[in-house]
């Protein structure tokens, strides 16, 4: 009963993300980032033609990293300005009153939206990083180590932020959840920007303040894990001299600890955001 | 089963169903301001009953609360026998909003297979057609919700509210969006609706439309019931108003025993009895009019007069509840 709710909620969600602009913006946004990186990898081949092939690999490992991270930002803001209209603006528009007039619990359709959304995420990261990951290998001949667990921590990236999106949407406007959230989407990638300065500086403070905001909001963290897992091996086993530090390397894998605190976070948000929405009044 | 389990599910059986809605002791509090206080009706099964009251009164609210869909700070509802904290209960409840809007990006019969899927029915793709064909928008099915102008997404709220095979249908300002022709096509389908012994609560301004077609009306103001009753009780009888000259004490007196008079200078207006009806009783008033006339009054006009339902109802929201049509 209650996993057919789920379900009709998840196809009537990923029907909307089909059949509003968004998807149309998104796959523009994704085509440009695509087209020019292709470029740019072109170009990168043609003008360090004197690179060694494994500098050559080295490099395009590092631009793929920057390049994947614009990947993991449209994904980012795509899906959590599809998550706040699609909980928020229901409720705020009256779509919501007819639906949950209906015999289903609320718990349901949050997680059948949830559903939807995460389905929708991970196809996106899955088929726009897949087609990056192919531009590289065309391009500069560089195939990354471990291609599907960099993919699956991004989608893991874009589910936290989505989780996120949804929990805010519950209780602020459509709007402000999605600016919220990528708000602290940013905020937490800046937070460990600084904390890794302060771990090449090696002041363990300014250090915290990454692992802090790591533990807090997931985002980051995944990133750092998707990245070790995209960039060259060579890099992953000790980043060299001068490259501590550098917000688009990660010296070190994910440890299991941090993949479970993961999952904890998601489900923790997820039973708050039902709270949430099963005491509001609509 | 046990003949003891048996006995009690005859005894069960027959029973007599639980009302469509029941609610009781119902209260909301919006910060400061007290929406709902301390509000009991009941709809019963294939009854018609109106919700009436000035704006602000709480309609909208109990009827919110009365689907789940607001948290009443106490009090307790039953839908269909079943405590509405239960998503069950709604399992045979239609609902059209005040505020209805359904997804833009699906089509009018994408909205109505989406509402049969929620409400756990099967409803064969036939019954949803002639579901929109009452409304009128069978030509529309195939059409996006988007694209439909404010009057046709509420046709297509009234189709929603009904498709899942409801015994209980609650419509908020139904015609809130209609044009004439719409607001006849809503009372015909509230005929229709009454004739297939489904329940209906309806929330209107229209107050014309609620004495057409409700069986009871409960009226609210301030959060409170005020008054409640069938058309009848709420109504009371009807009214003859008479102006005559020359009235003596013996025919004022005669006036007096047909019903309550009051008097206005040559104007007289007698409140015949409750439940008379002159069509029934059609020697009332001219007994009435012979007796004066045998009495030496000179009657210069005798016409009949009936309490609307409005007056009644600005009657009592201006003055206060009655008392005895609680």
């Amino acid at each position: 009963m209650t996993t057919r709710i789920v379900l009709t909620v998840a196809a009537l969600t990923l029907q909307e993300a089909a059949r509003r602009r968004v998807l149309r913006s998104l796959a523009v946004m994704t085509v440009i980032l695509l087209s020019l990186s292709a470029w740019g990898f072109a170009r990168l081949d043609a003008e360090f033609g004197t690179l060694t092939s494994g500098e050559a690999r080295l490099a395009a490992s590092t631009v793929l990293n920057l390049v994947m991270f614009g990947l993991s930002l449209i994904a980012a803001l795509g899906t959590a300005f599809l998550a706040g209209p699609t909980m928020a603006g229901e409720i705020e528009s009256g779509t919501a009153l007819a639906v949950l007039a209906r015999p289903i619990r609320r718990s349901a359709v949050l997680l059948g939206k949830w559903l939807g959304l995460v389905v929708f995420a991970s196809g996106f990261v899955a088929v726009a990083g897949l087609a990056q990951l192919v531009i590289v290998r065309v391009t500069m001949d560089y195939w990354p180590p471990a291609p599907v667990t960099g993919l699956v921590l991004l989608a893991a990236q874009s589910t936290v932020l989505l989780t996120l999106g949804l929990l805010l949407s519950t209780v602020i406007s459509p709007m402000a959840s999605g600016i919220v959230a990528v708000g602290l989407f940013g905020a937490t990638w800046i937070a460990g920007v600084v904390g890794g300065v302060g771990h090449a500086l090696g002041n363990e403070g300014v250090e915290r303040v990454g692992a802090v905001s790591r533990v807090l909001l997931p985002t980051d963290g995944l990133w750092r894990g998707a990245m070790h897992a995209i960039q060259h091996p060579a890099l992953g086993a000790g980043l060299p001299q001068g490259f501590d530090g550098h917000p688009f390397l990660s010296d070190s894998p994910l440890t299991i600890a941090y993949v479970a605190w993961s999952c904890l976070w998601l489900g923790l948000i997820l039973a708050l955001a039902a709270i949430a929405f099963h005491r509001r009044d609509l | 089963m046990t003949p003891r389990a048996e006995a009690a599910g005859r005894l069960l059986a027959e029973l007599p169903p639980a009302p469509a809605a029941w609610c009781s002791g119902l209260r909301k509090r919006y910060r400061r301001r007290l929406a709902v206080d301390d509000v009991s009706f009941a709809v019963g099964r294939g009854e018609v009953v109106g919700l009436l009251g000035p704006n602000g009164a709480g309609k909208t609210t109990v009827i919110k609360i009365l689907l789940g869909l607001v948290r009443p700070d106490a009090g307790e509802v039953l839908l269909l026998g079943r405590p509405a904290r239960d998503p069950r209960a709604r399992a045979r409840v239609g609902y059209l909003p005040e505020l209805f809007r359904y997804q833009p990006w699906l089509t009018a019969a994408e909205v109505l297979r989406l509402h049969v899927r929620l409400a756990g029915v099967a409803v064969p793709d036939g019954e949803r057609r002639e579901c929109l064909a009452a409304v009128g928008l069978a030509d529309r099915a195939g059409d996006r919700v988007g694209g439909f102008s404010k009057g046709m997404q509420q046709r297509l709220g009234l189709a929603v509210a009904l498709v899942a095979r409801p015994d209980l249908v609650v419509l908020d300002e139904p015609t809130s969006a209609l044009d004439p022709i719409g607001r006849a096509d809503v009372r015909d389908l509230l005929l229709s609706l009454r004739d297939r012994q489904v329940a209906v609560l309806l929330n209107s301004h229209l107050i014309g439309e609620v004495e057409r077609v409700c069986d009871r009306v409960v009226i609210l103001d301030k959060g409170r019931v005020a008054a409640s009753g069938t058309l009848a009780e709420l109504l009371g009888g009807r009214e003859v108003r008479l102006r005559l000259s020359e009235v003596s004490a013996a025919a004022e007196a005669r006036l007096a025993a047909a019903g309550r008079l009051i008097r206005t200078g040559d104007e007289f207006a007698v409140e015949l009895p409750a439940g008379h009806d002159p069509a029934q009783g059609p020697d009332t008033v001219p007994d009435l009019v012979a007796d004066l006339v045998a009495l030496g009054v000179r009657v210069h006009a005798v016409e009949p007069g009936r309490i609307s339902l409005e007056e009644r109802l600005l009657d009592i929201l201006r003055t206060g509840p009655g008392g005895d049509h609680r």
